[in-house]
């Protein structure tokens, strides 16, 4: 049977088992919108803005594991995409983008709305695909999704011109992807797993720093299971809150440059360090040349080029963070069986750990007149019991979400941690909450922040989805403004948001619901109610103005240079 | 240090740009860039010659392995390897010089391939220091113009 270009994409969407789609149309994507009423199985989720479209579709990705899919038109509808496309890029989520093009007559001619996404989006995309014959689009589809959800995860765009939409032609989905260029290593070799198993008996003061691949590949619990086992303390990055659960003795807490002073001094004077799907960003190491001097580093990923990029692995390993973990676990439980072999972990170590925790804990004071925003995400914490998903936008309430807030399941941490996109927790809120229309998702947010794609408002109240927006709301932009106050002399420009929209009547505009707190006595109180309301809801919290993110590493410094105030 | 990299790649359009803009994304330069069919259809064989440490020409080679379109990349430079280079250059050769041109022609073994009233294009190839001297040799005669291909190199067969 013959198919246009536009059926067999969204018939091929149904066989990868797409659900949902989230995008906004125009004039070169009509055709597709044209055949989505023939497609009541596949839900269409209209944003309002394109970036809204793409964080959403990134935000789905992340709460479930699956792919995210998001259709926009051409020309600005693509470039409009082009943040959350490097967002999902920088954070290696998987998402598939389709994009709109001009017909192929016109390609190159300037156009209207044309401009070259492939060209635009070639450093920020794992793979791109410009679908010049409609015969090609099953093949490039299936590759597409392939590549997305294997390997290093990551988005992957197809560029759809107009006249390739119409055209037609017989339809054979392929069933399997088989590309010669194209080989991820899942299983990690034998022999350096029996170098790590050696070197995790031998250790004294080892640490396990875990990065966003034990999320994306949902190696959670054989993480747990190695530290419990071997007694092994775990810090995680950003993007791997919620890996390991907060309320366990070994947990020390976030790394790097906001993490606990705790996490920075372990891994200062770890003698073995296992990371594990982490990449060592900068905002994690500081000073590359003083960061775990005194350790031996074993490195665990699957994208090669992570490894001895900025520090020298002693043990590299090529591998899914899953797959090694369990052949690890194999290794070592035939020492665990035998129980006068269980290894006993140096306890001056976990001794001294446990009292960097109690002697440097994240603290903050908690008065009576000015609400603290750290105790608002410890209220948030306790209310949910660390099972809401929460998202975040970028700046310091993400810091205090990230400190603050009792993570104990992966995949309820949303946040953009590589590219930094302010404006992406919103949408990403509305992309989980599509997902788990029955779980409690709430992003954390800061009044920069939310202001970059509130026009989301109306996606939200629109599909009804219950999303809590709780806003720490000090009318700056605070992050900026903590670099200005501490690196340049309180210079404050263009940091203050002295103007700034009034939240409660602008949640009740686009028919959400809106509540103002500025009484510390009352914070428990508004968010109990807000987020028992089954509808959209924005709570701004009127917090203290200069209250800054600690601790801190000054760029540049070695992580044990912290801040603490 | 300088090092030939070969590069096996998916003949399909924007191969070049992705090899080249990863290059110049991650700010490391391309020294000279050489790209043909292969025996087999379908594939292309890049030659190019980059200069950097060892830190930056391994993170290189990685970047290119990751990329979707990469079949293989091999460094040349820890390999024994046959290195060439094409060149054509058009140089002054009027009265009395041509003769003294020609000379240098036969023994560097280039070729003649376009004769003129006052000049000569010369064919010649040979590894990037063969060129260079060549270069040196014929600039006092003056030399209008030069055309080269960039390495294209190769493994050696009898490896130890």
């Amino acid at each position: 049977m013959e198919l246009t270009g536009a059926q067999i994409l969204l018939e091929s969407l149904r066989r990868e088992d797409v659900e949902v789609v989230f995008g906004f149309p125009g004039g070169a994507v009509i055709d597709i919108y044209d055949q989505l009423p023939n497609y009541p199985l596949l839900q269409h989720v209209l944003a309002r803005h394109e970036q809204g479209a793409i964080h959403a579709a990134d935000g789905y990705a992340r709460a479930t594991g699956r792919v995210g899919v998001c259709l926009v038109t051409s020309g600005p509808g693509a470039t409009n995409a082009v943040t959350g496309i490097a967002t999902a890029y920088m954070d290696s989520v998987p998402v598939v983008i389709i994009t709109g093009q001009v017909p192929t007559p016109l390609i190159g001619n300037d156009a209207f709305q044309e401009v070259d996404i492939v060209g635009i989006t070639r450093p920020c995309t794992k793979h791109n695909f410009l679908v010049k014959d409609v015969r090609d689009l099953p093949k490039v589809i299936k590759e597409a999704f392939y590549l997305a959800a294997t390997g290093r995860p990551g988005p992957v765009l197809i560029d759809l011109p107009k006249d390739v939409q119409q055209a037609k032609c017989v339809y054979n989905y392929p069933k399997q992807i088989k590309m010669r260029s194209y080989n991820p290593t899942y299983a990690p070799n034998p022999k350096q797993v029996a170098k790590v198993a050696d070197v995790v008996r031998k250790a004294k003061k080892p640490i396990i720093y875990a990065g966003g691949g034990v999320i994306a590949s949902n190696a959670s619990e054989d993480l747990t299971w190695l530290a419990r086992t071997f007694n092994i303390p775990v810090t995680a990055t950003l993007m791997a809150l919620g890996c390991f659960p907060a309320d366990d003795p070994l947990w020390l807490g976030m790394l790097g440059m906001h993490g606990t002073y705790a996490a920075n001094m372990a891994i200062s004077g770890a003698d073995l360090i296992l990371a594990v799907g982490s990449r060592f960003d900068d905002r994690v190491t500081g000073k590359l040349s003083e960061f775990a001097k005194n350790a031996k580093i074993v490195h665990i990923d699957i994208d090669p080029t992570s490894i001895q990029k900025n520090v020298a692995a002693g043990i590299p390993v090529v591998a899914d963070c899953k797959s090694f973990l369990m052949a690890l676990r194999q290794t070592l439980e035939a020492d665990v069986s035998d129980a006068s072999a269980a290894p006993v972990r140096d306890t001056p170590w976990l001794a001294r750990l446990a009292s960097w925790k109690e002697e440097k804990p994240l603290a903050y004071e908690q008065g009576t007149d000015v609400i603290k925003p750290q105790y608002v995400v410890e209220i948030i914490s306790r209310l949910t019991k660390g099972e809401a998903i929460i998202t975040t936008e970028v700046g310091q309430h993400q810091m205090w979400a990230a400190q603050f807030y009792q993570f104990t399941k992966p995949r309820s941490f949303i946040s953009s941690g590589g590219l930094g996109t302010m404006g992406f927790g919103f949408p990403a809120a509305i992309g989980a909450q599509v997902a788990f229309p029955d779980r409690l998702v709430i992003d954390v947010a800061g009044d920069g922040s939310i202001q970059m794609c509130i026009q989301e408002l109306a996606t939200a109240v629109c599909y009804g989805l219950p999303v809590k927006i709780v806003i720490l709301n000090n009318g700056y932009l605070g992050m900026v403004r903590q670099w200005q106050e501490l690196f340049y002399a309180k210079n404050y420009c263009s940091t203050c948001l002295d103007v700034a929209p009034d939240f409660v009547k602008l949640a009740e505009a686009y028919g959400a619901a809106g509540f103002r707190v500025s009484d510390p006595g009352q914070v428990e109180s508004v968010l109990t109610e807000a987020f028992a309301l089954p509808k959209t809801v924005i709570v701004d919290v009127v917090v203290d103005r200069e209250e800054n993110v600690a601790p801190m590493v000054p760029a540049g410094k070695s992580i044990t240079e912290m801040i603490l105030v | 240090m300088r090092h030939i990299l070969s590069i096996l790649v998916e003949d399909e359009p924007g191969v070049l740009s992705r090899v080249a803009g990863l290059f110049s994304g991650r700010g490391y330069n391309i020294e000279t860039l050489n790209v043909a069919p292969t025996l087999t259809e379908g594939l292309s064989m890049m030659t190019i010659t980059t200069e950097g440490d060892e830190a930056i020409v391994e993170q290189i080679i990685k970047q290119l392995r990751k990329l979707v379109t990469t079949l293989k990349v091999v460094d040349l430079t820890d390999v024994k390897s046959v290195e060439r280079e094409m060149m054509l250059l058009r140089v002054d050769a009027e009265g009395a010089k041509r003769a003294e041109v020609l000379r240098i022609v036969d023994i560097f073994r280039c070729k003649v391939v376009d004769v003129s009233l006052d000049e000569l294009i010369l064919e010649v190839t040979g590894t990037q220091d063969k060129l260079g001297a060549l270069i040196n040799l014929l600039q006092r005669f003056g030399i209008k113009e030069i055309a080269r291909t960039g390495a294209v190199a190769m493994r050696r067969g009898m490896q130890e």
